[in-house]
């Protein structure tokens, strides 16, 4: 008897996975053209602000007919496109992928069409920051993908606390103390002896946006690891774990619920600020700390962009032709204002960037500041892209963040620097 | 029986005339008798040769190849991902995680629901209402029992840690601390599934007669004598079945360690791997590293490790229930 339940039962499991399994398999619907209708589709994360323009192009493009395939979460999204990518069969005609993924594919041109080739012939990578052309093409020059939004960084910081540690708050000041990195840990010092307190969240996020200027990543050009030949990588390390050992950082991993308490309970007094950082600082830190968060333009050591996607068109697409026009005119300046309007998505076109809807744009929870201005200025101070080979998200991710926690939590930082190493190794074996 | 008789009657009918024939109704109910129960079974049979079996094998011809997701064909390499992964110092830390955090929540889940199910056959008032309460934990989902646990268990802000803090203990690094990870994680599979096995147990408590009990009574023998001597024992097959499953589980947790994390998202298990179980581990390497061949290769070691435990597990639970009850082989 108890054996014939659990059959059952496994039956009922097995059963119940066969018709999940079909459903998620049933998403491919193959695109009919009887009657002259092309059928176009087209896959997102989050949020792109794409829902009033679909139906705009289809307006203009009567033949056209895009059905719009949006997904809560980047990470499992990327994980689909991989697994359909292997699978060579259902992709959307048209999918965006994130910067820290692309380095994934970015080796794979084979898989996707060209979009020199297929794309309309008026749109030129000059339309494009140059590093953010530059990063969507892999290295045999195939054309990946057209970027859609960026996200260039800027320092937050906060004012009250600055100023309870006796340090200055005057925009002048701030900029020089954002010098460079030097000058940025020297301030934390001050501020750590003067509070006691920590001075920025976790070692992490300084140490990526540190790598993140580097001339080459994890990876080298010769698609070798090279976390260890790249001495810069190793000295970048040194002065972050050297900052957070001496109470500099709150030990508080990006995003995590702890992390999320941090920014109401004041934790620590400054954040590397992407673009769309602003957003979450303004949710996390809540009402209760309106105007003490400040932001300017400025970030140690120049430059730097965390974030930001690109539009491509897999080479499973049945109509690549079509599914790059429409990606061409979705990555056009007109349309990612308007994108921007919507969600703030830092458009990553030149001309967008010169837009006064985009210039004038201020931001009432970091006192009004002229974030629009203020980011664009900072998008213009991103050097060259730096090459990312494949796994360099990965390694990023699954090895040096992880052990720049492990040494926040007691490792020695050589300690740290070995499990990073062997991690990288690892991973891309 | 029904063999024997059909093997007789066959050797009693000489065959130089032949069977009788058989008219076409007739051949079709034998055939129905013959087949038909094969046919009913096969839906199951069917669905696990295409979403367990194939798989299984296939996972198994993939274990030998270097074959990473995006590759369109991999290198058959043999063996050789088996003897990496035996060298492979993050598989034994996982490996021992997963033992760990298994021990820390199947063993005090097993006595403890033996013990809630025990307090549950008492005399109760509204029982339903006890035996409901017992098994809510299991209705929340399993995603928002891992975020609620992760906040308690926090290292900086946690409920836990402020407790602890407020009796004057110092507070624990929940992450970093690679035996208090366990812990917590096992907290969390405990609180789960411990009511759940309660009322497994419960329902085969409720199932010994009576009788045996009273005579037990009659024999002078007390309500912790007659738990040990009768309702324990004759517990024995429900046990193993609650054990078995609890370790299947048990080896496979993968949901509470990846919510845990403080990383979001993360298939770490923790800065150092301190608490990646198995599991975990073959899911970051399959697709998040990519690496299928290598992935396969510990799928079907966990498989192995699975099948060994639950064999290990089968015998002991056999060795130790049989104990005060030789009787009733």
């Amino acid at each position: 008897m108890r054996r014939n339940q659990r059959r059952v039962l496994a039956g009922a499991i097995a059963l119940a996975a066969a018709v999940g399994l079909t459903a998620c398999g049933g998403s491919n619907a193959d695109s009919g053209s009887e009657s002259g209708q092309i059928e176009l589709t087209i896959g997102t994360f989050t949020e792109f602000g794409y829902e009033d323009l679909l139906p705009a192009y289809e307006k203009t493009h009567p033949n056209i007919k895009i059905t719009h395939h949006k997904t809560g979460q980047g990470g499992p999204y990327h994980q689909q496109l991989l697994t359909k990518l292997a699978a060579n069969s259902g992709l959307e005609d048209v999918v965006a992928i994130e910067e820290g993924h692309l380095p994934d594919v970015i080796d794979k041109p084979q898989l996707f069409n060209n979009l020199a080739d297929i794309g309309p012939k008026d749109v030129k990578p000059d339309r494009w920051l140059d590093w953010k052309y530059q990063a969507g093409t892999a290295k045999d020059g195939t054309w990946i993908g057209y970027g859609t939004d960026i996200g260039p960084l800027a320092m937050c910081y906060r004012t009250d606390l600055l100023a309870a540690a006796g340090l200055p708050t005057d925009e002048a000041s701030v900029k020089a103390m954002l010098e460079s990195w030097d000058t940025y840990f020297a301030a934390g010092a001050k501020y750590v002896q003067a509070t006691g307190k920590p001075w920025f969240d976790s070692t992490s996020q300084i140490f990526n946006a540190m790598q993140n200027q580097l001339d080459t990543g994890y990876i080298g050009k010769d698609d070798k690891l090279a976390i260890e030949s790249n001495k810069d990588i190793k000295r970048n390390w040194d002065k972050v774990t050297a900052a957070g050992n001496s109470g500099q950082t709150a030990k508080l991993v990006a995003f995590s619920p702890e992390w999320n308490n941090g920014f109401k309970q004041g934790a620590f007094a400054t954040k590397t600020c992407p673009s769309w950082m602003l957003g979450v600082v303004k949710e996390q830190a809540g009402p209760d700390n309106a105007g003490k968060w400040a932001v300017t333009d400025a970030f140690p050591g120049g430059g730097g962009n965390w974030g930001g996607s690109y539009l491509a068109v897999p080479k499973q697409s049945k109509h690549p032709k079509e599914a790059a026009a429409l990606a061409a005119w979705l990555t056009a300046p007109e349309q990612q204002i308007k994108a921007f309007e919507k969600t703030g998505n830092f458009p990553s076109q030149v001309d967008a960037l010169t837009a006064p809807e985009l210039l004038n744009s201020t931001n009432p929870y970091f006192g009004d500041v002229k974030v629009g201005t203020l980011f664009a200025a900072q998008a213009e101070k991103v050097g060259k892209a730096q090459y990312k080979g494949p796994g360099d998200g990965k390694i990023q991710e699954n090895a040096t963040s992880p052990a720049l926690q492990a040494v926040e939590q007691g490792k020695s930082p050589e300690e740290g620097w070995q499990q990073a190493v062997d991690a990288a190794k690892k991973i891309v074996k | 029986m029904t063999t024997v008789i059909r093997r007789a009657s066959r050797r009693a009918a000489p065959a130089p005339t032949g069977p009788p024939r058989l008219t076409f109704r007739q051949r079709l109910s034998r055939a129905d008798v013959k087949w038909s129960p094969y046919l009913y079974i096969a839906p199951f049979f069917v669905v696990f040769g295409v979403v367990g079996l194939f798989p299984l094998l296939y996972t198994s011809y993939l274990s030998l190849f270097d074959r990473d997701l995006l590759d369109v064909d991999g290198a058959f390499v043999g063996f050789a991902n088996y003897v990496e992964l035996f060298a492979d110092k993050q598989f034994w830390t996982a490996l021992g995680n997963t033992f760990s955090i298994f021990v820390l929540s199947t063993v005090p889940q097993v006595v403890i629901a033996v013990l809630v199910a025990a307090l549950l056959n008492t005399r109760l008032r509204a029982p339903t209402g006890w035996r409901v309460g017992v098994l809510l934990p299991y209705v929340v989902s399993l995603v928002a029992v891992g975020i609620i646990f992760a906040n308690l268990f926090g290292t900086n802000y946690g409920l836990v840690n402020g407790l602890l803090e407020t009796l004057g203990f110092d507070r624990i690094d929940w992450q970093g601390n690679r035996f208090a990870s366990h812990l917590a994680i096992a907290t969390m599979v405990n609180w789960r599934w411990t009511g759940y096995n309660a009322l497994i147990v419960l329902a085969a408590m409720k199932a010994i007669p009576k009788e045996i009990h009273e005579a037990a009574m009659i024999d002078g023998a007390r309500a912790v004598r007659r738990f040990v001597s009768v309702t324990l024992p004759l517990l024995r097959p429900t046990l193993i079945f609650v054990v078995v499953t609890s370790t299947i589980g048990g080896l496979q947790i993968f949901t509470e360690p990846k919510l845990f994390d403080a990383m979001p998202g993360s298939n770490n298990g923790g800065s150092s791997n301190q608490f990646q179980t198995i599991t975990l581990y073959m899911y970051q390497t399959a697709f998040e590293t990519q690496h299928l061949g290598y992935a396969s290769a510990i799928a079907w070691v966990l498989f192995l490790v699975i099948i060994i435990v639950a064999v290990v597990n089968f015998l002991l639970t056999r060795r130790l229930a049989t104990t005060g009850a030789e009787d009733d082989r």
